[in-house]
C-alpha cells in the first residue's frame, strides 16, 4: 500500500469524524496499528479538530464535573441525606478539592502537552539532521570524484586524445584521458549532444592497419551524469578512439553512419 | 496520543480515569454540542448526559472500531440532535438550521487555554465558505459523505479530498 497516497486521500479525516461505515472504520483501525505514520497523522488531525471544537464551547466546563460525579453517585445508590450545615461545608470542601484536582490535572496536561511538543520538535530536528548528513555525504562523494578526475587530467603519464566531431555532428568534441599504466580511459563527453531515447553512445578502441574496432563500453546514464566524465577499462593497444551512437545495450560492431567523434592517439609508440 | 490505558481503566469503572478523560475531552465535546444547539444551558445538560452515558456504556468502546474521540463525538452529536427534537427546546429555538460553529467562533472573545484563539480566529477568516460548510456538516453535524455531497451539491468523489485540504489549512495554522 502507498501510505502517502492513503493519507492524502482524506480517509483519515473522515475516520476521525466518524463519517465512515463501521467496516471501513475497522479497516482504518487496522492500518493505523500497522503504520506509525498513519497513527501519527490521525493524532494530529484529532488534535486539530479537538482544538477547533473546544473553541466552539461556551466556556470551560470543568466545574460541571462535580455535578456529573454526584449524579453518578446517586445512581450507584448512595443515599443523600438532607444537607446539614456541616455537610454543606464538606460539600464545599469536596467541591474545592475537586476543583483543585482538576486544576492540577490541567497543569499536568499542559506539561504533558509541552513535553509532547518538544518530542515532536526533536523528531523534526532529527529528520533535518539526517537530510543534511545525506547531503554532506553526497557532496563528499562528488568532491572525491572531481579530485580523482583532476588528478588524472594533471598526470603527465596520462595521454590526452582529443576526438573531433564528424560529419553527423560537426560541433561535437570529446577528450579521452588514457592512463596506460592502469589501463583506464576517462571519457570527457561534455561536448556530445544528449542521446535520443533508446540510444546510447558506445566507445571504440581502434587499431588502424588494418582498421579493427574493439568496444570499450557504453556511456550509460548519460543524461543523469553531471560531470559527463565516464571511466572505462582500456587494456587495448589503441591507435585511435571513436564514439558512435548505438541502440540501447550497444552493438557488436560500430555503426559508421552514426560516428560522432574520432581522434588519433599521437606519439603512438 | 490516545490515552489507551485511561480508557481501559475507565472500562474497569475507575473514577480517577473518568475524571482525567473528562478533562481531556469534555471541552471539545462541549463545543460540538454547542455548535449544534447554540444554547449554553441546553448544551450543559447534554454534556452531562453524554458523560453519564460514557460512564454507563464505556465497555462498548473498542479501539478496533475507531478512535475514542470519534466514539465520544457520535454519542455527543446524537444526544445534541435528540435535544433539538425535544419539545421544550423546539419552543425555545426556531431557526436552528441557519447557525453553525463559525457563528460561535466569530462572536466569541474568551477561549480556553487549550485553544490557540488567535490561530482559530485567523483560520475562520482565511478559509472559504465551502470549507466552513464541509467541516460543519461532516465534523460538527455528523453527516455522511453522501449526505454532505447532496446538501452542498458537490460531487461525492471530491468531498473527501476537499475536506482534507480544509483540515490541512487548520493544521498549518495551529502547528506554528
Amino acid at each position: 500500500m502507498d501510505i502517502q497516497e492513503y493519507i492524502e486521500s482524506g480517509i483519515l479525516e473522515l475516520y476521525v469524524y466518524g463519517a465512515l461505515t463501521a467496516a471501513e472504520s475497522e479497516e482504518v483501525s487496522k492500518v493505523l496499528k500497522q503504520y506509525p505514520e498513519v497513527e501519527q497523522e490521525v493524532e494530529q488531525i484529532e488534535a486539530a479538530l479537538q482544538q477547533l471544537a473546544t473553541a466552539a464551547a461556551p466556556y470551560n466546563p470543568e466545574e460541571m464535573l462535580a455535578v456529573i460525579k454526584s449524579k453518578l453517585q446517586n445512581k450507584d445508590g448512595v443515599v443523600q441525606l438532607p444537607a446539614s450545615r456541616s455537610q454543606q461545608r464538606t460539600r464545599l470542601l469536596s467541591f474545592i478539592s475537586v476543583a483543585a484536582s482538576v486544576i492540577f490535572l490541567i497543569g499536568i496536561f499542559i506539561l504533558l502537552n509541552r513535553t509532547n511538543n518538544l518530542r515532536d520538535e526533536l523528531r523534526v530536528v532529527e529528520i533535518e539532521k539526517t537530510k543534511l548528513e545525506s547531503k554532506l555525504q553526497f557532496s563528499e562523494d562528488a568532491l572525491t570524484e572531481t579530485k580523482e578526475i583532476l588528478a588524472v587530467i594533471r598526470d603527465p603519464q596520462v595521454t590526452k586524445v582529443p576526438l573531433a566531431g564528424q560529419q553527423i555532428a560537426p560541433d561535437a568534441y570529446v577528450n579521452v584521458f588514457w592512463d596506460k599504466s592502469s589501463n583506464k580511459a576517462y571519457i570527457d563527453a561534455l561536448g556530445l549532444p544528449e542521446p535520443p531515447e533508446g540510444m546510447v553512445y558506445q566507445v571504440w578502441s581502434l587499431t588502424l592497419d588494418p582498421l579493427t574496432p574493439t568496444s570499450m563500453g557504453l556511456l550509460e546514464n548519460f543524461s543523469e551524469d553531471e560531470n559527463k566524465i565516464f571511466a572505462l577499462e582500456n587494456p587495448n593497444q589503441s591507435q585511435a578512439f571513436g564514439i558512435t551512437l548505438e541502440p540501447a545495450g550497444g552493438s557488436e560492431t560500430p555503426t559508421m553512419e552514426q560516428l560522432y567523434t574520432l581522434g588519433v592517439v599521437e606519439n603512438n609508440a | 496520543m490516545q490515552p489507551d490505558e485511561l480508557i481501559l481503566r475507565l472500562q474497569q469503572k475507575d473514577e480517577k480515569a473518568f475524571e482525567r478523560l473528562y478533562t481531556l475531552y469534555s471541552e471539545s465535546i462541549f463545543g460540538v454540542i454547542n455548535s449544534v444547539l447554540h444554547d449554553t444551558e441546553a448544551s450543559e445538560e447534554v454534556l452531562q448526559d453524554v458523560f453519564i452515558k460514557v460512564w454507563d456504556n464505556c465497555e462498548s468502546y473498542s479501539s478496533k472500531k475507531g478512535r475514542f474521540f470519534t466514539w465520544l463525538l457520535n454519542i455527543a452529536r446524537n444526544a445534541a440532535i435528540d435535544k433539538t427534537r425535544s419539545k421544550s427546546f423546539k419552543n425555545q429555538k426556531k431557526n436552528l438550521t441557519q447557525e453553525y460553529f463559525v457563528d460561535i467562533l466569530e462572536n466569541k472573545n474568551s477561549f480556553s487555554t487549550k485553544v490557540d484563539a488567535i490561530g482559530i480566529k485567523k483560520y475562520i477568516k482565511k478559509i472559504g465558505e465551502d470549507c466552513k460548510k464541509v467541516i460543519d456538516l461532516l465534523f460538527f453535524k455528523g453527516y455522511t459523505q453522501k449526505e454532505a455531497s447532496e446538501e452542498l451539491e458537490i460531487p461525492l468523489g471530491t468531498i473527501k479530498t476537499r475536506n482534507r485540504l480544509c483540515i490541512n489549512k487548520l493544521r498549518a495554522i495551529l502547528v506554528k
